[in-house]
């Protein structure tokens, strides 16, 4: 029980770790049409996250392979249930990934706008439907006792689950502006910090308005009224979105892009902890809801799967975060690989 | 058409393609990091122009094979969910183990790489190429003991209707997976290295930059001949452990349907599947057959209809891709033989640089022919004698499966298309173009 409770946590925390990382990445690529106005800015925007968005692509890859490892059945439900929205997530990442490799491999303004619009598509799809996913995990799925899911693409896209997106992309953009405004100059930079200033006070907004939908559309409050010392998540997510603004009003740039990550991460614990012990609930009968409980690997495999994440993920975080020193300050001209 | 031949569609095409890029990664990684390292140890700039030159074929390659490979972890939830709830417990495990043990640090080390060039000392930069070769490499590894599960399950047992993990060093050591291993690898490094040998083979035909595609000839050159006789003996194993793990792969694999004493290899076969016998065989070498599985020439071998139908793999195909997966494992140690003879004086014999230049997609056909006749030969098991495939499959509606496969085919065959036109348009410039 213990065991299945900490990797239940562990599987969130893998969540916001890839929405906080790979979260910039595609915040930038979202805003490629809009800030990206010369040749010479959209360079800085691709080659700001150049190094670095393969790397936290990959706790994608981890999330997943752990919910394969620790919950097998949320696993195979969630992502059968899920099929087309994940598919077009994976085409997306994808094509995004091709993007950022092929783009300067030939010298013609039409072949790099193929894949100025391949690094837009890549990067906005996926940030709608994960928050469009992940709402929806929250508001629960028509999953049957057998784990079938008994709905369509269409399903998803309930105004509950729309918000969801919508929230998302906000976050992103912001976290995205914020990383632009720390690795770039001059004009583009003042137009990074005046989206970001600009983008802030509906990101509060949509926020406020996710947090009171999540009031109706789901039981995520449960947890948090058993236990009111949990709030303190949700306090910390509004202190997050606070810093931000109070941050990027002083230009202390790499502050409020921590403050963004801050948020990021509570915004995702605000729903993992109102979720708990439900991994993928559903809306048509309580009892068909996989749990941790329910749906965990054998406790043999949830041990050794736990020492291989102790001995590597602080591994894995001491090489991104010495990769993230190498590459720290402004993107100059001897840094564009892209 | 059904869910489960659709499923089955995708992943078979997701996979092959998937494999495309990745042996070429696998291989060219490792000559790379050798290229850097002599840069380091020599100081001779025509090892850093060799870096640059195959690091720039080795990175667009390397992209596709990245983003074609994130797809594949995800298709056991969406398109085979009975499966993963199945033996999750065991096999999900390898998977996150790849991810988090090797797929990060490859993932990671490449910006570095790419990236670092003016950031890092020309020693950690090199330092940083082997760790990506590593890195990709043990990826593969486990990727591999993962497969080599779904062929001979070890180390599990029923429990709460699923296969539960009992022992996790009969897994990891599972004897399937490191002949796999031990195959899939060097094979990879061998078309690494053709890949190399044939770029240069085209250079050389026109006297372009003869010193700079001699010295990556002959680095080729040492590889695939190494190599391609690794693969061959290793081969032997491989074969003796199918015939004494999955004798219906191995029937199928030469099509044998009468059980048969001192069994023999026809030169020429073909099966006739409805009719249960080879429609043709001609010229038998007699024992063969026998001395492949077990080393014996006397020795039994069993025969298709020794099987229940609904246990037999598809028989033509797998009797085919091992065909010619055996027929080109022996043309890779003869001709770079015959490369090794004349490795002083390669530029004399055109006709051999020709051979070398359209040999470049044969190491590919056979990596392919050899995973479809490990699948293919697997069926109708996802896990050998434990799981059917037909049994593994989603509940998920056939239109979803469809308008998916569609897609791969239609993106996947853009991306492919892109990918080698980069590929080749980069090649044929030469050094000068990435200088």
């Amino acid at each position: 029980m213990v065991l299945e409770s900490i990797w239940f946590f562990l599987w969130g925390l893998l969540w916001a770790v890839y929405f906080m990382t790979d979260g910039f990445d595609l915040g930038i690529g979202s805003l490629l049409p809009i800030l990206g106005k010369s040749e010479a800015d959209k360079k800085v925007m691709i080659n700001s996250t150049g190094p670095l968005w393969d790397g936290n692509e990959v706790w994608l890859l981890t999330a997943g392979g752990v919910t394969f490892a620790a919950f097998p059945k949320v696993y195979a439900v969630m992502f059968s249930s899920l099929y087309s929205a994940l598919m077009l997530i994976l085409f997306a990442l994808i094509v995004r990934g091709v993007a950022f490799e092929f783009r300067g491999k030939i010298d013609s303004p039409q072949w790099r706008k193929i894949w100025d619009a391949c690094v837009f598509v890549g990067s906005i799809a996926p940030a709608v439907l994960f928050g469009v996913a992940f709402a929806n995990i929250f508001r629960g799925i028509p999953i049957d006792a057998d784990g079938v899911y008994q709905g369509s693409l269409f399903t998803l896209l309930n105004p509950y689950g729309l918000l969801g997106g919508i929230l998302f992309l906000l976050l992103f953009l912001v976290h995205g502006a914020l990383w632009l405004s720390i690795k770039s100059e001059g004009d583009l930079q003042q137009r990074a910090m005046a989206t970001a200033h600009k983008l802030w006070p509906v990101e509060l907004g949509f926020a406020v308005i996710f947090l009171v939908a999540s009031l109706f559309a789901t039981r995520l409050y449960d947890n948090y009224l058993a236990y009111p010392v949990l709030f303190i998540i949700i306090l910390l997510a509004v202190a997050g979105l606070l810093g931000i603004k109070f941050f990027l009003a002083k230009k202390a740039l790499f502050k409020a892009w921590f403050a963004s990550a801050l948020t990021i991460v509570a915004a995702v614990f605000y729903g993992v902890i109102g979720l708990y012990p439900d991994m993928f609930p559903s809306n048509i009968d309580a009892a068909y809801s996989l749990t941790a409980h329910n749906s965990a690997s054998s406790d043999l495999t949830l041990k050794i799967m736990l020492v291989v994440v102790i001995v590597f993920v602080p591994l894995v975080l001491i090489y991104q975060a010495w990769t993230y020193q190498l590459f720290k300050g402004k993107v100059k001209q001897d840094d564009m690989a892209y | 058409m059904d869910v489960l031949l659709l499923s089955r569609l995708q992943f078979t095409a997701t996979t092959l393609f998937h494999f495309l890029f990745v042996p070429l990664t696998l291989g060219l990684s490792i000559l790379v990091a050798i290229m850097e390292t002599q840069y380091v140890r020599t100081g001779d700039e025509t090892y850093l122009k060799m870096t640059k030159f195959w690091g720039k074929l080795f990175l667009i390659n390397f992209a596709v094979g990245i983003v074609t490979g994130i797809t594949l972890e995800f298709q056991f939830g969406t398109n085979w969910s009975r499966y993963s709830a199945y033996v999750g417990d065991v096999f999900g495990s390898l998977l996150a183990i790849e991810a988090t043990a090797a797929f990060f640090l490859e993932s990671t080390l490449i910006g570095v790489w790419v990236f670092g060039w003016k950031k890092l000392s020309a020693k950690a930069h090199a330092a940083v190429m082997w760790l990506v070769a590593g890195a990709s490499n043990l990826s593969a590894l486990w990727i591999l003991t993962a497969n080599g599960w779904m062929q001979q399950p070890v180390g599990y047992a029923f429990k709460n209707q699923r296969a539960e993990l009992q022992d996790f060093a009969a897994v990891v050591f599972n004897k399937f997976s490191i002949l796999q291993i031990l195959h899939v690898i060097p094979a990879s490094l061998l078309a690494g290295a053709f890949f190399v040998m044939g770029i240069s083979a085209y250079h050389l035909l026109k006297k372009q930059n003869v010193e700079f595609f001699t010295k990556s000839f002959r680095l080729g050159l040492v590889f695939g001949f190494i190599f391609s006789i690794f693969v061959v003996f290793e081969g032997d194993f491989h074969a003796r452990h199918v015939t004494e793990t999955q004798p219906t792969k191995l029937a199928a694999m030469e099509s044998l349907w009468e059980t048969t004493e001192s069994a023999p290899i026809y030169l020429l076969a073909l099966p006739d599947e409805k009719n249960e016998k080879n429609a043709v065989q001609i010229g038998a070498i007699p024992g063969l057959l026998s001395f492949l599985g077990h080393h014996d020439f006397n020795a039994e071998i069993k025969g298709l209809k020794d099987f229940p139908k609904d246990e037999r793999p598809p028989v033509l195909l797998t009797f085919l891709s091992f065909r010619i997966m055996v027929a080109l494992g022996m043309y890779f140690p003869l001709v770079t033989l015959i490369g090794v003879y004349f490795r002083n004086r390669l530029l004399e014999n055109a006709w051999y640089l020709k051979l070398m230049l359209f040999s470049i997609p044969l190491p590919f056909i056979a990596i392919e022919m050899g995973w479809l006749v490990a699948e293919l030969g697997r069926q109708p098991w996802i896990v050998y004698g434990l799981m059917k495939t037909a049994a593994a499959v989603s509940p998920i509606a056939v239109s979803q499966v469809a308008v998916s496969l569609a897609a791969f085919i239609g993106v996947y065959g853009l991306l492919g298309a892109l990918g080698y036109f980069l590929i080749i348009k980069y090649a044929v410039k030469g050094p000068e173009a990435v200088a």
